[in-house]
């Protein structure tokens, strides 16, 4: 079991109003590491698309709730689970290719799991089919105090 | 409101201020198309200086205008993107799709 020296969890219904907060929200709780602000706009930008997938897919035909975990560790690195118990992804592999997308009339890019590769430095899909899906992420954080 | 929109003859220009998630380019792009498809200019120009955050949902909207520019046999150019749109442009191939103009900013 991770240690985290402070820890956070959320949870609201999967509106779409909530994907400001939610992203506001996870970075704010990450200030406390002093990121930059590059890394405070990648945290922002991969939770954004995170429950977007949750309110646009998981949830697509009901309202639901979100969960969200954010912790961190002694060793400056931020962790974000983001959890739902939507209709979970079949092909985990297929919809992680970027530019795939199940909504292409709805102008969603297919680009949500390629941009949070991209902004974070690990992230990890779990997702049973029916039951839901768990996007963790985690981010090391340089910190910009001279030491 | 989002967005404020330049007219000219052949030209319109869009200002896209605030935040460019999915919740809020659903009301930006209804207000454009309507203009676009109004006035059908063979230039748009959609300005992100006062953009303060975007997601892939950004994409999203300069992928279907460009779309809707192509229609029109027009041009689309985008100006005053940041680094970090930058990056997500790059993703998706549209710094080759649309001429990405830095309008003075690096």
């Amino acid at each position: 079991m991770m240690k985290y020296i402070n820890e956070i969890k959320l949870q609201f219904p999967s509106k779409s109003t909530n994907e400001g907060f939610a992203r506001v929200a996870i970075a704010a709780f990450a200030s406390q590491l002093d990121p930059t602000v590059d890394e405070i706009s990648d945290i922002k930008t991969a939770v954004s698309e995170a429950v977007t997938n949750c309110i646009v897919h998981a949830y697509r035909e009901s309202l639901g709730t979100v969960y969200i975990f954010a912790g961190i560790t002694g060793d400056g690195v931020l962790r974000v689970r983001i959890r739902d118990k939507g209709v979970g992804i079949d092909d985990i592999k297929q919809a992680m290719e970027p530019m795939y997308t199940t909504c292409r009339n709805e102008e969603r890019a297919g680009l949500g799991f390629a941009v949070m590769q991209m902004f974070m430095d690990k992230i990890t899909v779990r997702s049973s089919p029916g039951k839901g899906t768990t996007v963790a992420m985690e981010k090391k954080i340089q910190s910009r105090g001279t030491e | 409101m989002a967005i404020r929109i330049q007219s000219s003859e052949e030209m319109v220009t869009v200002y896209i201020i605030g935040d460019i998630d999915h919740h809020t380019a659903k009301e930006m792009r209804e207000e454009i198309d309507a203009t676009v498809e109004r006035l059908k200019p063979k230039l748009l120009i959609l300005d992100f200086k006062d953009v303060t955050f975007m997601d892939s949902s950004g994409i999203g909207l300069i992928m279907g205008r460009y779309r809707l520019m192509n229609l029109l046999d027009g041009e689309i150019r985008v100006a005053n993107v940041s680094s970090q749109l930058k990056k997500v442009m790059r993703l998706a191939g549209l710094d080759r799709l649309a001429v990405i103009d830095n309008g003075g900013r690096s």
